[in-house]
């Protein structure tokens, strides 16, 4: 599959172009280009570090929605082992942007449940975008309870622009379906670990995102607000959302420096697209580590510690 | 449309035309311009439509919680740009205009005082600061003021309104929709009572946290409630809205609240359900 490059991997484009180049020059004629290949790959490389190392807030929002990158069930696929999926709310429907199930990560058997987007029209149509409607914050509040019942720990991989803003969802009652989710989690009794693999829209990310350790892929994004939304209401339009994407610290590296969350899982240079696979195992391993640490935990224990987590989250003066 | 037109001069005595600014309002439902003062004493609702206007958190104090009962809590917590943001204004600029319009610190009112003679924890939104947005000293003194009332035996009540989380703060603001769900989780396993008022409007972040959580939730007449913007819901699915969508008697007839109050009967209502669901303690 080509992966599609984004405007700011131009100069990478180009010289990977420069590349194919040579070596189709090369191709059936006896000159030795191998030294001049070699530095064209390198530099390539060097530039894409170096693209890398300095990306933009608004630069990892666009890595962050990139179409190739790993959604929830291809992580799932990767990461984790005998997924059995189970559907429904018991109460209206099956919401299919929001999947979950029993699945295996390492040695830990546990309840998974995650957003999921498509890339194309028809699997976005099945999807939504990636959207939850109260069907799928009820589903997972569901196999939550499910997991504290059977004692087995909830993995919530978060990859949402946001909940529908829909007739029908408001009709069900989207706030109150992510509210009660909010206060069930503080006090659910088994471990939860959540983490931000692509776009953390606000409440509908949050809606599955209360746990005792919240981790973000290194190019995710977590915002109370998309980009555009806030540069629509603050600069007065939407292209001023590279700006806005910079003001609101949205990035995994500024949240962790604001204790909003536990951990950056690092993804492989230029992103988990270029490298599904090192992706998956990567975060595997962090999944893996937080549960080994979380698992023994006693409940009460377990319960304060989250409480008091995010009890401390606010800054203010006291006056 | 100007205030001032013939028709109601008519009515008017001569003098009211030098008359100061601000005296009087027009209701934005039914036109009828009401003396300020009258106003006032009809707890901001309209005499002729009942229309209810958007009530400061202080009269509403005073509309609910027993004379000379109430102690405010954490009265001078404020704000801080912890992003340091940079958009068109700053967010340190912004507060200080709206504290100096206002005359409030921040967007809520917490407490504790008496309704008819029971105790209870209150918090009070004022749309006027800001659109009532969330942001750490909204969600640290709604989350004090239900620790308090936990700790307190009382039931809590908080009157919503707010245009969602607060941009400003950017994710911190989001974590108060946790960290006060998560105050209320615990005020719920003690089993005391929670009681939601929903007023004109209250949306997004704050209804998807505290203000859907009541054990009852009770809404003004007519209050715009809601999750999404309707123009985000318009542009979003390109579908017409069904009227008096996201109103509360919507919200009503769609089984998402419990009732619907009058402002004037509202004190009555809070007062009658406290004592049904009062711990039996007293």
């Amino acid at each position: 599959m080509k992966i599609q490059a984004l405007e700011f991997e131009k100069p990478i484009v180009e010289l990977e172009q420069k590349l194919e180049e040579i070596k189709k020059h090369v191709q059936g004629q006896d000159i030795d280009l191998d030294p001049e290949v070699r530095t064209m790959q390198e530099k390539v490389e060097a530039t894409r570090r170096d693209i890398y190392a300095n990306l933009t807030a608004w630069q990892r929002v666009q890595i962050a929605r990139h179409t190739s990158r790993p959604f929830f069930l291809d992580y799932v696929d990767q990461a984790f082992t005998d997924f059995v999926e189970l559907k429904g709310d018991r109460l209206f429907g099956d919401d299919a942007s929001m999947p979950g199930g029993l699945a295996k990560v390492g040695p830990h058997r546990c309840v998974v449940i995650g957003q999921q987007k498509g890339r194309d029209v028809k699997e976005n149509l099945l999807r939504n975008f990636g959207s939850p409607h109260p069907e799928g914050y009820r589903k997972a509040l569901r196999l939550m309870r499910m997991a504290e019942k059977f004692r087995l720990p909830v993995v919530a991989l978060i990859d949402t622009p946001g909940a529908y803003p829909g007739v029908g969802a408001e009709e069900r009652h989207i706030a109150e379906a992510i509210a009660v989710n909010l206060r069930e989690m503080m006090v659910l009794e088994t471990p939860i670990v959540a983490v931000v693999i692509g776009e953390g829209g606000s409440g509908g990310a949050l809606g599955i995102g209360v746990a005792d350790r919240v981790l973000m892929l290194e190019n995710a994004y977590y915002s109370v607000i998309s980009p555009e939304g806030c540069a629509a209401i603050l600069w007065k339009h939407r292209k001023h959302a590279p700006e806005a994407a910079e003001a609101l610290k949205l990035n995994a590296s500024e949240l962790q420096k604001l204790g909003v969350i536990d951990g950056v899982i690092p993804e492989p240079l230029g992103g988990a697209h270029r490298d599904p696979e090192a992706a998956s195992l990567l975060l595997r391993d962090a999944i893996v580590s937080a549960l080994d640490e979380l698992v023994p935990v006693a409940t009460n224990k377990l319960l304060q510690k989250r409480y008091d987590k995010f009890r401390g989250m606010g800054r203010f003066i006291e006056g | 449309m100007p205030i001032f037109r013939k028709p109601f001069l008519k009515n008017i005595v001569s003098k009211t035309r030098e008359m100061p600014e601000g005296l009087w309002t027009k209701c934005p439902s039914c036109s009828e311009v009401i003396h300020n003062l009258a106003l006032e004493e009809n707890l901001r609702i309209c005499p002729k439509c009942e229309h209810h206007f958007t009530m400061g958190s202080k009269e509403r104090i005073a509309s609910l919680i027993d004379e000379g009962t109430f102690e405010e809590t954490d009265a001078k917590m404020t704000s801080v740009d912890t992003l340091e943001f940079k958009g068109v204004a700053t967010y340190t600029n912004r507060l200080k205009s709206y504290q100096d319009k206002t005359g409030l610190t921040d967007a809520v009112i917490t407490g504790t005082g008496k309704i008819d003679g029971k105790p209870v924890g209150i918090a009070v939104m004022d749309f006027s600061f800001l659109a009532a947005t969330m942001g750490s000293v909204v969600g640290e003194k709604i989350t004090r003021i239900i620790e308090l009332s936990t700790k307190k035996k009382m039931g809590v009540v908080i009157v919503c309104a707010s245009g969602g989380a607060r941009m400003y703060e950017g994710m911190l603001s989001l974590m108060q929709m946790a960290k006060t769900s998560g105050a209320l989780a615990r005020h719920a396993e003690a089993r005391l009572p929670y009681l939601t008022v929903l007023t004109n409007p209250t949306t997004a972040g704050v209804m998807a946290s505290y203000a859907s959580l009541g054990d009852v939730l009770i809404a003004e007449p007519k209050s715009m409630i809601g999750f999404a913007g309707p123009r985000v819901i318009k542009e979003t699915t390109h579908q017409d809205l069904p009227p008096g969508f996201q109103t509360a008697e919507f919200l009503e007839k769609h089984g998402l609240i419990d009732i619907v109050a009058s402002r004037t009967k509202l004190r009555g209502v809070i007062s009658q359900l406290l004592d049904y669901l009062a711990p039996a303690t007293k």
